[in-house]
């Protein structure tokens, strides 16, 4: 684990994700950071709109050659305005002691790109709201559930502004990608030597508190100060409730449980969690 | 990930994609009227048609943001059988058209059009500006000055009100201003109401009254194969034009697929067979649609439109219709390939002027392609049989000649390979070397055989070196030995 894939897009949210990084980074020894900004020209989306309807000669070429000095300049201004964002990112990253710093720009979807340069990295930085974002608070990035849902690394979704962090809430609810954080927690140095407060929501059964205290057993044994918590009730509820009121600096959970199915008619836990918590949020699928 | 990317395809652009719909569907209108008339049937089987093709193409198709619907090219195959047979042997070879197409999909047809030459496209996008312009002019036939004089009013309402507004389609206010003056000014001219059924109702499901028999299929059948392939080239080139317009990649195979299932679906609500429509499609992507949203919703607007203004609709007279496939056919022409055709090799003209010539003598868009493919095929192999060079050099003695061979060789160049040589000469050994050459084919292959052959009755020494690495391009022989990496021994030149 040292590898870094931080994904910037210069918004508001881009010096705070450098913070995270920094952050992930100071804990590992010879930790190196990749930052990948993507030149996304939205293709699918259109640019110029001209409703007269009507075709005259060569219309078709004349369409094309519109788009293409279009989407030329645009696009010229975009890689220059990229270039400075990476060398902003580099040089925040620096100032904040990581040595080990690489940029790249890349033509494409962020998804994509994050699938084909994560099989290089240990852990994936993205901001939780993006520069398409900003207007609602409450509005997640575009990128951010396609980026986690896509990803076979723990993806770290940083919050608004880095606070240090000391202690973490890691939401139990023995899952495979819950077991995934504990697994992770146990034998990587990135968490190691925070204060963990394990906490099941839900439904709490016998079974439940046992597997609870199981685990919380278990990370005790790798050297973990564990606090377990069971709360009936809704975990969307519960979860940020406990986060302000222990006053949690990071959560770390599974991401995406349950299928694509369900998520549109009940939403997903997942989300919820990401809209709600001012935290920045450690995640595995 | 498969649902994020179907979301994608469809709601990235949902505004635009739904006004850009609403600009195609006005347009769709009397175009999928017109090009009804140009088949022999009522209005309704290309409004049907057009509908279905629309919604089924936008779900089912390769390519977003391309417009399909009832055309003209397909139209113009369909015009005998539905003289011969009737409507009902049309819907029967449409539902076949669709199961033909499908099995191009399967087979992966979609990555044949590489076959098709730029001239040969040329010429076909021509060739069908000049059909629909041409299937125009019966409704001058016996026309009073009226009838011109509101086609150029109408003419000039299309391209005169861009310069004012963009906002409008301009074909729309050319309808709606022709309407009401004919109707103002009382003008006894010919209207859509007059050709026959339109739409009143929603479209309902309904099997073609044909027997099921084989006659049947014999009767359809020589429709059903050039409609297929003719709706497949122009819906492969309308999406290489999207792919271009937008810069994003189609699925080429899932669009003959796409084209096949609409066709099928349209057979079966009544409607005729069609395909892409280049047109159309720039208009699309012009108003800013991009989005499969973008032709599922010119589909669904087009039969709200016809259902809710269907009164209207057959008031409109002919002379605004001519109008608006008059521009169409004026947007349709290459007219950059006029202004190139000096310029361009003197060969790929040739292939786009015949191709319009037979097309426009045919009526038959696919024996156009046919013989534009042939032709640039056969000039392609004239031209890559020019490189074949054979060196030679004799050794200091005079008694050794060794000859290089360089180039291709297949058919073609096969005769000029054996004049090459030089029986005259009187030496005791010749060296042939094909390190540098690529045997095509066995043609090829006997042209050496007999030039050694020539060289042994006169006694000389005869010896071959580098047949390995040249026949290395016979393909059959390749094909034995289909391992990975068996072309990479093919010598580069």
């Amino acid at each position: 684990m040292k590898n870094f894939l931080t994904c910037t897009d210069g918004s508001p949210y881009a010096p705070s994700v450098y913070d995270h990084t920094a952050w992930a980074a100071s804990r590992i020894a010879e930790a190196s950071v990749h930052v990948v900004h993507m030149l996304d020209p939205h293709r699918e989306r259109a640019a110029i709109v001209d409703r007269s309807g009507s075709l005259g000669p060569d219309t078709g070429e004349e369409l094309l050659a519109e788009l293409v000095t279009f989407e030329e300049t645009k696009n010229r201004r975009a890689r220059e305005q990229g270039k400075a964002i990476l060398a902003a990112a580099e040089r925040h990253l620096r100032k904040a002691g990581v040595a080990n710093v690489t940029v790249e720009q890349q033509h494409g979807e962020l998804v994509e790109a994050v699938t084909r340069m994560e099989t290089n990295a240990d852990l994936v930085v993205i901001g939780k709201r993006g520069e398409s974002a900003d207007f609602a608070s409450q509005h997640l990035g575009s990128n951010l559930e396609r980026v986690i849902r896509a990803s076979i690394r723990p993806v770290l979704v940083s919050s608004r502004t880095f606070t240090p962090i000391d202690q973490f809430l890691m939401a139990y609810d023995g899952s495979p990608s819950a077991e995934k954080a504990v697994e992770f927690a146990m034998t990587q140095p990135l968490l190691r030597g925070l204060r963990c407060l394990l906490l099941r929501a839900g439904r709490i059964d016998e079974n439940a508190e046992w597997y609870l205290q199981e685990t919380a057993a278990k990370l005790r044994a790798s050297g973990f100060d564990v606090t377990a918590q069971s709360a009936p009730g809704e975990p969307d509820e519960i979860i940020p409730e406990t986060i302000q009121r222990e006053n949690i600096a990071l959560l770390v959970m599974g991401a995406y449980g349950h299928s694509r199915i369900r998520h549109l008619i009940v939403g997903s836990t997942t989300t919820t969690m990401l809209r709600t918590c001012p935290v920045p949020v450690l995640m595995f699928r | 990930m498969q649902l994020n990317d179907i979301s994608k395809e469809w709601f990235s652009n949902v505004p635009k994609d739904l006004i850009a719909g609403l600009v195609v569907a006005l347009a769709l209108i009397p175009e999928a009227i017109a090009f009804s008339i140009i088949a022999g049937v009522d209005p309704q089987v290309g409004l049907y048609a057009s509908f279905c093709i629309a919604v089924v193409s936008a779900i089912a198709g390769g390519r977003p943001g391309m417009i399909s619907a009832a055309t003209a090219a397909t139209a113009l195959l369909m015009i005998t059988l539905v003289k011969e047979h009737g409507l009902e042997y049309l819907l029967a070879a449409t539902l076949l058209t669709g199961v033909l197409q499908i099995a191009a999909g399967l087979l992966r047809m979609g990555e044949a059009l590489k076959f098709v030459s730029s001239s040969v496209m040329t010429g076909f996008v021509n060739a069908l500006a000049i059909l629909i312009f041409m299937a125009q002019l019966p409704e001058f036939a016996g026309a009073g000055w009226q009838m011109y004089a509101m086609v150029a009013g109408g003419l000039g309402i299309i391209y005169l009100i861009p310069r004012l507004t963009k906002a409008v389609p301009s074909p729309l206010v050319c309808i709606v201003v022709l309407t009401v003056i004919s109707l103002a000014a009382g003008l006894d001219l010919r209207t859509v109401g007059d050709l026959g059924e339109l739409p009143s109702t929603l479209p309902v499901f309904l099997l073609p009254q044909v027997p099921l028999n084989l006659e049947t299929l014999l009767i359809i059948l020589p429709y059903s194969i050039p409609i297929a392939v003719v709706g497949l080239l122009e819906s492969l080139m309308t999406a290489t034009i999207v792919d271009d317009l937008t810069d994003t990649d189609s699925n080429k195979n899932r669009e003959c697929a796409g084209q096949g299932l609409a066709n099928i679906a349209s057979g079966f609500f009544g409607g005729m067979a069609g395909c892409a429509m280049i047109g159309q499609t720039v208009i699309n992507i012009k108003s800013g649609g991009r989005g499969r949203l973008s032709t599922f919703a010119a589909g669904v607007f087009l039969l709200i439109l016809l259902v809710v203004f269907g009164p209207w609709v057959k008031l409109i007279p002919m002379a605004a219709l001519v109008a608006v496939m008059i521009m169409v056919s004026i947007g349709t022409f290459s007219w950059a390939s006029l202004r190139d055709l000096p310029r361009h090799p003197k060969t790929s003209s040739l292939v786009m002027i015949t191709t319009v010539l037979v097309v426009v003598i045919t009526h038959n868009l696919a024996l156009g392609v046919a013989v534009g493919v042939l032709m640039s095929t056969i000039s392609f192999a004239r031209k890559a049989a020019l490189l074949m060079r054979v060196g030679t050099e004799i050794d200091e003695s005079g008694e050794h000649r060794t000859y290089f061979v360089t180039g291709n060789l297949f058919f073609v160049s096969a005769g000029a390979f054996g004049r090459a040589f030089n029986f005259r000469e009187v030496v005791a050994r010749v060296t042939i070397d094909v390190t540098r050459a690529h045997f095509w084919d066995i043609s090829s292959v006997a042209a050496l055989d007999k030039v050694v052959l020539k060289f042994r009755r006169d006694g000389v020494t005869v010896n071959v070196i580098g047949l390995n690495e040249a026949s290395a391009t016979l393909i059959e022989r390749v094909a034995v030995h289909d391992k990975a990496g068996a072309s990479d021994s093919v010598p580069l030149h």
